[in-house]
C-alpha cells in the first residue's frame, strides 16, 4: 500500500469560517461550499465529496466493494455522502436497508467473512449502538477466534461526535469506545485529504475499520493536493500528521478539533505567546504514539486527549502536567447556550495552552 | 424517563380532560346530553386473528368538538414549529406530525390517565394530547427554560421500553395498558420482535401501534418490509388495521385494544394507516421519493381534519360558524404560545451539570472540557 507523501501544505482555516461554522453550521456549510467553488487556483473539495470520491474509486477498482446502509441509495445518503453511487453502480452494490442496524451490520460482517468488502454505513454512529455487538464481538474478534482463518475486511463508517443542536442521543463521540477494542482499527479524519485517504485505506485494509467522520465537516472545503486527487491516494492508518510545527508545546487533536487547535495555535503565535505544534492524530487505533513522544521530547509540554504518554520516555521530558481537553463529562445538552459549554473550541484550547506554558513541574 | 414523564403528563391530562366542559364554550346546554350515532365506513378496520370492533359508534357533540379542536391546534402548532425552524430558532432535528393528527387525538380520547403512551421523535402531538402545553412544547423545541423535556431519538428503542412499562402495570396490578408507537420504518428493528415475543409470553397489557405513514424517512414501506401488513407481523399476536385518518375509527380501535389488553388477553397490534404531509424531518423536502400529486391527493381526499369536519356537518352537530370560531381560537392560542415560548429565556448555564445523576447519587463532581471547568456538586 503506497503512502504518498504530499507537499507540506499547512492548511489554516480562516477564523471567519470557524466562527460561521460554530454559529450556524447549516448556513455556513452552504456558504463555504459555494465559496470554495468560486476560489481561484488549486483544487478544493468538501469532505463530503472527498468521501464520495473514495467510495467511487474503490468501487471501481474492486468489484467486491459494496455499500450498504439506510438511505444510501435512492435517497443519495442522509448526508449525501453516497450521492450518485446508485446510478453509477446499481442496486446490487448500493443497497438500501431497512432500519435494522443489528441485522444489516451482522449481514455485512458475514459477507466480509466470505471475502466481500462491505462498506457498512451507519446514518450516524449513534445508531450503530444498535449494532455494537456485531462490530465488537463479530467483526473485531472473529479473526482471533478462528485462529487467523477468517478475515473480516469490512469498513464501518458514518458521522461521529458532536453535531449541532441534536442533543444527548445524537451528539457523542465513540472514538474512545471503539478505540478500546482489540481487533478494530479506528480512524478519525479531519480534512478532505484525510477523509479520502483514510476511507480508501480502510476499504483496502484486511481488518475491520471504523471510520469516524464528522457531520459538521461534511460541507467544509479544503485544498486537495495533486497526489490526493489521484485514485491511488491513500493515507496510512496508524500515522499521525504534524499539521503545524512548533517548539513550545504540543497540541494533539483529531477530527474537527484539529481545526480549533490550529486556530488556537496560530492565534497564540501571532500574539507572541508561543509556537505550538499541532498533531492531527488521523488514526485512533493504532495510535501513533511515536509521533507524539517525538514531539513532546521537543516541546516538553502537552495538551491532549492521550494519557498513554505517561508510560513512555516522553514522561521524563515533560515540564508541565499533561492536560486533557475533552467534551464535558455530561450528556450533550440541547439548549444552544449549554451546548456551547459541552465541547472544546478554539478559546478553550488557547486558554489551556497559555496556562500550561506557565506551569513548571517541581516548582 | 419519557415513560415517567408521560405518566406525570397523563395525570395533568386527566385533570384537564376530566371535565366534559373542555369545549364548554361551544356546547349549548340543550345539546350536552345528546349523542350521535355514527356508522363507520366498512373498510375502517381489518383484523388478524381477532374480531373487528363494532362499526357503530356513539359520540357526543363535546367529543366531536374536542377532537376537532385538538387536531386543529396540533396542526397549527406544527405550522408554528415549521416556521420557527425555518427562522433558525429551532435547531437540530424536527419531525412534524402534520397529516397524522387523528392518531394522537383518537388515541387519547379512548384512554385514561392510567394508560401510558410511549413514542419516539414524532411526538409533538402526543405530548400535547397528554397534557403538555403548547408553550412548553414549543419552548422545548427552542431549547428554552419553559420547555418540557422528553422524547426518544433512537428508532425502535421505545418499543421494548413500552413493553417494560406494560410489564410494570401488570406487576403492580394496574388495570391499564401501555401503547408503544413506532413507524413502518422502525417496525423492522429486531428489538420490536423481541418485545412482541416477551409481551405475548408474559401476556403483558401491551398494545403495539404501528403508525404506517408509508415512508421510513425516504424509503417506501415496500422497500423496507417484506410484509407491509404491519398488523399481521406479530404472528402469534392478533392485530387490527385501522383507518388512521379517521379520528373516530382510531378512537374506536384504541378503546377496543385497551379493553383487550386489560382483560388479560395479552398484547395486540394496531396498524394506523396514516400519512405525513411534510418530509421525514425538516432537512427532507419529502418530494424526492414520492410525487407531489400523491401528497396533494392525500390532503384533498384523506385529511383527518377535513374528514371530521364533514362528519360534524353531516351529523348536524355544529355549524360552520362554530368550527370557524374554533379555528380562530386555535390560531390565537398557538400564536400566543409561540410568543411565550420565544420570550422564555435560555436555561441558566448552571444547568449544564444538573440531572445527570440523582442528587443523592453521591457523585461529588463531573469534569468539564478541561480540569478547571470541573463542576463540584
Amino acid at each position: 500500500m503506497s503512502m504518498l507523501k504530499k507537499a507540506a501544505t499547512v492548511v489554516s482555516i480562516p477564523s471567519v469560517r470557524q466562527a460561521l461554522l460554530r454559529s450556524n453550521p447549516v448556513v455556513a456549510n452552504a456558504l463555504l461550499a459555494k465559496r470554495a467553488y468560486n476560489s481561484k487556483g488549486g483544487v478544493e473539495m468538501t469532505v463530503r465529496d472527498a468521501l464520495n470520491a473514495a467510495l467511487e474509486e474503490e468501487m471501481i477498482s474492486d468489484e467486491k466493494v459494496y455499500l450498504m446502509g439506510e438511505e444510501v441509495g435512492q435517497y443519495n445518503g442522509a448526508y449525501k455522502v453516497s450521492k450518485g453511487l446508485l446510478d453509477k453502480f446499481g442496486p446490487k452494490r448500493v443497497i438500501d436497508t431497512p432500519i435494522t442496524e443489528m441485522g444489516f451490520a451482522g449481514l455485512a460482517v458475514g459477507s466480509a467473512f466470505s471475502g466481500l468488502r462491505p462498506v457498512c454505513e451507519f446514518m450516524t454512529w449513534n445508531f450503530a449502538m444498535q449494532a455494537i455487538d456485531q462490530i465488537v464481538n463479530s467483526a473485531a474478534k472473529t479473526h482471533y477466534m478462528s485462529g487467523g482463518n477468517v478475515d473480516c475486511p469490512i469498513t464501518f463508517r458514518g458521522p461521529n461526535g458532536a453535531a449541532a443542536g441534536v442533543a444527548a442521543q445524537h451528539s457523542q463521540c465513540f472514538a474512545a469506545w471503539y478505540g478500546s477494542v482489540p481487533g478494530l482499527k479506528v480512524v478519525s479524519p479531519w480534512n478532505s485529504e484525510d477523509a479520502k485517504g483514510l476511507l480508501k485505506a480502510a476499504i483496502r485494509d484486511p481488518n475491520p475499520v471504523v471510520v469516524l467522520e464528522n457531520e459538521l465537516m461534511y460541507g467544509v472545503s479544503f485544498p486537495m493536493s495533486e497526489a490526493a486527487l489521484s485514485k491511488d491516494f491513500v493515507v496510512e492508518i496508524g500515522k499521525a500528521k504534524i499539521e503545524k510545527e512548533g517548539t513550545d508545546l504540543t497540541i494533539v487533536a483529531h477530527s474537527r478539533s484539529v481545526g480549533f487547535a490550529l486556530e488556537a495555535a496560530y492565534q497564540l503565535e501571532k500574539a507572541g505567546v508561543c509556537k505550538a505544534e499541532v498533531i492531527n492524530l488521523r488514526s485512533i487505533r493504532p495510535l501513533d504514539i511515536d509521533s507524539i513522544v517525538k514531539s513532546v521530547k521537543k516541546t516538553n509540554r502537552l495538551v491532549t486527549i492521550c494519557a498513554q504518554v505517561m508510560e513512555s520516555e516522553a514522561f521524563d521530558y515533560l515540564d508541565a502536567p499533561v492536560v486533557r481537553i475533552t467534551g464535558a463529562d455530561i450528556p450533550t445538552p440541547y439548549a444552544q447556550n449549554l451546548e456551547g459549554f459541552a465541547f472544546p473550541d478554539t478559546d478553550v484550547i488557547a486558554r489551556v495552552v497559555q496556562r500550561t506554558l506557565t506551569k513548571q513541574i517541581g516548582k | 424517563m419519557l415513560s415517567s414523564q408521560k405518566i406525570n403528563l397523563a395525570k395533568v391530562a386527566a385533570k384537564a380532560f376530566a371535565s366534559p366542559l373542555s369545549v364548554r364554550t361551544f356546547a349549548s346546554s340543550a345539546a350536552v346530553a345528546r349523542n350521535f350515532n355514527i356508522e363507520l365506513h366498512k373498510d375502517s378496520f381489518e383484523s388478524y386473528k381477532c374480531e373487528v370492533p363494532s362499526l357503530e359508534v356513539s359520540v357526543s357533540k363535546d367529543d366531536l368538538l374536542h377532537m376537532y379542536k385538538s387536531m386543529v391546534v396540533m396542526r397549527r402548532m406544527e405550522m408554528a414549529s415549521d416556521g420557527l425552524y425555518k427562522a433558525k430558532l429551532i435547531r437540530g432535528f424536527c419531525h412534524l406530525c402534520t397529516g397524522q393528527e387523528a392518531v394522537a387525538v383518537g388515541m387519547e380520547t379512548a384512554l385514561t390517565a392510567q394508560d401510558n403512551i410511549i413514542t419516539a421523535y414524532r411526538c409533538h402531538g402526543f405530548t400535547y394530547m397528554r397534557g403538555g402545553s403548547i408553550t412548553s412544547i414549543l419552548a422545548e423545541l427552542l431549547g428554552r427554560r419553559a420547555g418540557i423535556s422528553g422524547g426518544n431519538g433512537i428508532v425502535g428503542a421505545q418499543v421494548p421500553l413500552g413493553a417494560g412499562i406494560a410489564f410494570a402495570q401488570k406487576y403492580l396490578g394496574q388495570k391499564a395498558a401501555t401503547f408503544s408507537l413506532y413507524g413502518d420504518g422502525a417496525s423492522n428493528q429486531g428489538q420490536v420482535f423481541e418485545a412482541y415475543n416477551m409481551a405475548k409470553l408474559w401476556d403483558l397489557p401491551a398494545v403495539f401501534v404501528c403508525e404506517n405513514n408509508r415512508y421510513g424517512m425516504g424509503t417506501a414501506a415496500n422497500r423496507s418490509s417484506a410484509n407491509t401488513s404491519y398488523f399481521k407481523r406479530g404472528d402469534y399476536i392478533p392485530g387490527l388495521k385501522v383507518n388512521g385518518m379517521d379520528v373516530v375509527a382510531v378512537r374506536q380501535a384504541v378503546a377496543y385494544a385497551k379493553e383487550w389488553a386489560v382483560s388479560g388477553k395479552g398484547p395486540l397490534l394496531l396498524e394506523m394507516e396514516t400519512y405525513r404531509y411534510g418530509g421525514h424531518s425538516m432537512s427532507d423536502p419529502g418530494t424526492t421519493y414520492r410525487t407531489r400529486e400523491e401528497i396533494q391527493h392525500m390532503r384533498s381526499n384523506n385529511d383527518p381534519i377535513t374528514g371530521l369536519k364533514q362528519r360534524i356537518f353531516e351529523l348536524d352537530a355544529a355549524t360552520e360558524d362554530e368550527l370557524k370560531a374554533i379555528d380562530k381560537a386555535a390560531r390565537a392560542e398557538v400564536d400566543q404560545a409561540t410568543e411565550e415560548a420565544k420570550a422564555s429565556p435560555e436555561p441558566d448555564v448552571s444547568q449544564l451539570f444538573t440531572q445527570i445523576y440523582q442528587k443523592s447519587a453521591g457523585v461529588p463532581f463531573l469534569r468539564g472540557r478541561e480540569p478547571e471547568e470541573t463542576h463540584y456538586y
